[in-house]
């Protein structure tokens, strides 16, 4: 996501949810690394026969209560798609790096691999299920298909969400604001030329969060 | 029997149009549904056991702590005691639970003893793998000693391109079920017809009793065709389980270590030539590794193929790694980096500009005066005229260069069987054993259907993604567009024809004298005489009617709907920082030799995403194998690295259509626009820098050694 406010980027630094320094320390492209392997090393210690144990949460998914019994292990990620079969947020890397599991939590865009779902409770979470009503797309969604910002479309939820959490806080981007605020996704089928295309002109659709 | 060849490009009115793909708003909506995606009721959760040793053999197994944890369903091994594993990441056992996080507590219980055994995991070197290197064969043409004995320049160069891997985003697996006699499965395949034929061998079920469902599927890129071993075992997990499902889909450091790698390629190459260019000799000392089996030889000299005198030695690498599994062009985009690099650094030798170089060899190409337009095109697209200049020539630490690579590929339509229903009411099913891997597949029928019928897109139904429709092949190799296009216009004209019967008496002419034209049908040319689509359907009574459709390859040629052969030509701009080394994307632009275009819209997109494959693979992505522990390395997404949108530039995708093109029929577009780009890439960061990084990807390491080597040198 892309700020023009350094005090407004530590801030969401502090409270975890920045997608901006995660790709700080996954560094696409150019290769700086750090935080990815720190991240893997405090699962491995964490994960040995600890916590199998199920507990019993509610969660605030797209507008509605729900309940979900998921393990303290149990990412947001795999509660919504192992459990409460909401499966538009796919899980690729599993580690925050590619963003396909993206969703918002409490308006903030969140790698969903990256959050345990117990840390998700009292939360306000919303998926791609939740941006329009079903049958409908969202600005957002319908600028990707104009533009055939998307092939094999696995990748496609994740940068919607991204591109929607990234207009809500720009809503009138630069091509290159738009290449970086969408650095937090990875595709495989290389569908970016459509992205970039789909995002601009999404910005003049939707104008932040007015019509979410 | 109708009239089966296209309509004229002028006359065609779906055809040729830019359309938005049909599963787009399913697919930007989140509500697509990939095999991934499904949770059938009673869903057992799959976790696989892989081997952490790279050559080891296996002493004993013991699941007893796995099965007594709660919630494990299943267990089954896929070796047994005494086998020898070849590789890190083979598959050793697979759990069925009641959760994902249980399985994985499960695999964790489970005790192996190893012999762990040594292990050849490199193979940059083809004078370390010892033993494991295995010629491969020796061709020659001509007379290559004579004729380097009277060229006036040689060229003797050395280059590498790595294994690299899928990395599909859907990872490989399937959810299946098998109860009693009947299997319900669901893969995220390429191949949705032939699945249940090979799954019925694998696990003793009539392929009758075997369902297929794949309407959407995560990326392939030539690795999801067969079912694999863990698709064996879930279902064998499942039937234990009286028929609850079982879903297993790879974690993403399984799926980048044993789902597929493209195999590494090496070349020693010398090249002669006259001094005005003109290429006389060849010889390469190849070698290659995808894995255990060894690799290829390259199709080298690539697109020129015609050099007079030549010789080709290959040598296939053994490796304790994962398997090779076709991947989009097999062993073209390193034969076309491997070529371009030798025939740009021959030109520098010459003092001549690498475009004219291959302009004056275009003789040696099967396709001379396309790829002399190709090269112009993509020369004026590119502005080659004002950003060529001769290797290394610049100023400051920002260096900006150009390069070429160029591709071939054939991409005739495979078998492929289509039925069109038209049911009494007017409304239309056209019905396929096909699959859209993202290609716009499904789009496509849909556009040929509605020109063949003159009907709105919005009329027809098309079903594809199972096996319950008739079959067509696999998609791979770029046979897809041309197989399905050619069966679904024979079945949708097949149909129409019989539509024509009944109606024709009511017309007063004979059924030849009818078209279907504006969701009517008339008298050639006279909408006075005609009567609706709904109200021609009504003649059916209460029958529907069915016809097939079929492309049969060996027919192909002489029906002129589909056909084979597609050149191409990329060129990029690159800019390099001569104190960090970091390559970076200015431009790229891609001259494509295409036939007719169904949908330009999703064919350029395919384009666009071939020349981010390249830029990826020529600047960033490389398996990198551990040789003290002989595993993966990166096998992840940040440090397996692919591009973002940050890193690619501008791209300009040129489909070359006109009617010269047109007229040869559909040609598949899937490989060949993903095979010159890497060359190109590197060959602009040989002429921004005047020194050869000689192994992609075009990492700052490697910029910084060549140009240490040359300051040092």
């Amino acid at each position: 996501m892309s700020s023009n406010n350094d005090s407004e980027k530590d801030k969401r630094a502090q409270s975890g949810f920045s997608r901006r320094s995660w790709l700080r320390g996954a560094g696409i492209g150019t290769g700086v690394v750090g935080a990815g392997v720190l991240e893997q090393e405090a699962d491995a210690q964490a994960a040995p026969k600890v916590m199998s144990g199920e507990v019993e949460i509610a969660l605030d998914i797209n507008g509605r209560k729900r309940s979900v019994k998921v393990e303290p292990r149990t990412t947001l990620l795999d509660a919504l798609r192992n459990r409460m079969d909401l499966t538009g947020a796919k899980r690729v890397c599993d580690r925050g790096t590619c963003g396909a599991c993206t969703v918002s939590v409490n308006g903030k865009i969140v790698y969903g691999c990256t959050m345990l779902a117990v840390d998700a409770v009292d939360k306000k979470i919303q998926t791609i299920e939740g941006i329009a009503p079903e049958g409908q797309l969202h600005p957002v969604s319908a600028a990707f298909v104009n533009n055939d910002a998307q092939q094999c479309g696995y990748c496609t939820p994740g940068f919607v969400m991204a591109a929607k959490g990234f207009l809500d806080r720009t809503p009138n981007p630069t091509q290159e604001q738009v290449e970086k605020g969408m650095a937090g996704n990875i595709c495989r089928c290389g569908t970016y030329v459509g992205v970039r295309k789909a995002v601009l002109e999404a910005a003049k659709n939707y104008r932040g969060g007015s019509n979410a | 029997m109708p009239d089966y060849k296209w309509p004229d490009m002028a006359k065609r009115k779906v055809m040729g149009q830019r359309i938005s793909r049909l599963d787009g708003p399913a697919k930007s909506s989140g509500r697509a549904k990939y095999p991934s995606d499904m949770n059938p009721q009673g869903l057992l959760q799959g976790v696989l056991l892989t081997s952490p040793h790279a050559h080891a053999k296996i002493r004993s197994i013991n699941i007893d702590a796995a099965k007594a944890i709660p919630g494990v369903i299943g267990i089954k091994t896929f070796v047994q005691p005494g086998a020898e594993i070849q590789w890190a990441g083979a598959e050793i056992a697979i759990v069925a639970a009641t959760t994902e996080e249980i399985g994985r507590d499960a695999v964790r219980a489970i005790k192996i003893d190893w012999e762990v055994l040594p292990h050849v995991v490199k193979e940059e070197s083809l004078a370390k793998v010892g033993v494991r290197a295995k010629a491969a064969g020796e061709q020659v043409t001509g007379d290559p000693e004579k004729a380097f004995a009277e060229a006036d320049v040689k060229l003797e160069a050395e280059y590498g391109i790595p294994v690299i891997t899928h990395c599909c985003l859907e990872p490989h697996g399937n959810v299946i079920s098998w109860k009693g006699n009947q299997v319900d499965f669901w893969p995220s395949t390429q191949a949705v017809s032939t699945a249940a034929t090979q799954l019925a061998t694998l696990i003793g079920v009539p392929a009758a009793n075997i369902k297929v469902t794949c309407d959407h599927m995560g990326g392939g890129f030539g690795s999801k065709f067969p079912p694999d071993s863990w698709g064996v075992e879930s279902a064998k997990l499942s039937k234990d389980a009286d028929g609850r499902p079982v879903k297993i889909f790879l974690d993403r450091q399984t799926e980048l270590t044993i789902a597929g790698v493209r195999p590494s390629h090496f070349a020693k190459i010398k090249i002669g030539a006259k001094a005005d260019g003109t290429i006389t000799a060849w010889q390469s000392d190849s070698w290659s590794s995808g894995g255990f089996g060894g690799g290829g030889m390259p199709p080298i000299p690539y697109v020129f193929v015609n050099i007079p005198n030549r010789r080709n030695n290959h040598a296939a690498v053994s490796l304790n790694a994962g398997p090779q599994r076709a991947w989009r062009a097999p062993n073209h985009p390193q034969a076309a980096f491997l070529t371009c690099s030798a025939l740009t650094d021959l030109a520098a030798k010459l003092n001549m500009d690498p475009l004219e170089l291959m302009n004056k060899n275009a003789g040696l190409t099967l396709r001379a005066a396309t790829y002399q337009d190709q090269l112009k095109k993509a020369a004026e697209l590119i502005d080659w005229k004002t950003k060529y200049h001769a290797p290394g020539e610049g100023k400051g630490t920002i260096r900006r260069g150009v390069g070429i690579g160029v591709a071939t590929w054939g991409g005739a339509g495979h078998a492929s069987k289509a039925k069109c229903i038209i049911h009494p009411d007017g409304s239309v099913e056209v019905e396929l054993g096909s699959q859209d891997l993202g290609t716009g597949n499904r789009t496509c029928i849909t556009m040929v259907a509605a020109e063949s019928l003159g009907l709105p897109m919005s009329a027809i139904k098309v079903k594809i993604g199972s096996n319950e429709y008739p079959a067509s092949g696999p998609s791979g190799g770029s046979t897809t567009i041309g197989g399905v296009s050619t069966s679904t216009r024979k079945a949708t004209l097949n149909a129409l024809e019989k539509l024509f019967e009944k109606v024709a008496p009511s017309l007063g002419v004979p059924p030849d004298q009818l078209e279907a034209v504006d969701s009517r049908i008339q008298v050639k040319g006279n909408p006075n005489k005609a009567m609706s689509w709904k109200q021609a359907a009504q003649k059916l009574g209460p029958s529907k009617i069915e016809e097939m459709g079929e492309n049969v390859p060996a027919q192909a040629a002489r029906e002129g709907l589909n056909t084979l052969g597609a050149a191409g030509v990329q060129m990029a701009e690159v800019e390099v920082d001569t104190e960090t080394g970091i390559v970076k994307m200015r431009k790229m632009v891609a001259v494509q030799d295409c036939g007719l275009v169904v949908n330009p819209k999703t064919a350029e997109s395919q384009v666009f995403g071939a020349c981010i494959m390249s830029i990826c693979s020529a600047l960033f992505e490389e398996r990198v194998m551990d040789a003290v522990t002989g595993r993966v390395l990166n096998p992840d997404m940040e440090f397996y690295k692919l591009a973002g949108l940050p890193d690619i530039g501008e791209i300009v995708v040129h489909m070359d259509i006109q009617e010269v093109h047109d007229k040869r029929g559909i040609i598949g577009l899937g490989e060949p626009c993903a095979i010159g780009g890497t060359a190109a890439i590197a060959n602009a960061v040989y002429n921004a820098l005047g020194v050869r990084v000689p192994m992609v990807p075009v990492t700052p390491d490697r910029v910084l050694n060549a140009l240490g080597s040359k300051r040092y040198a």
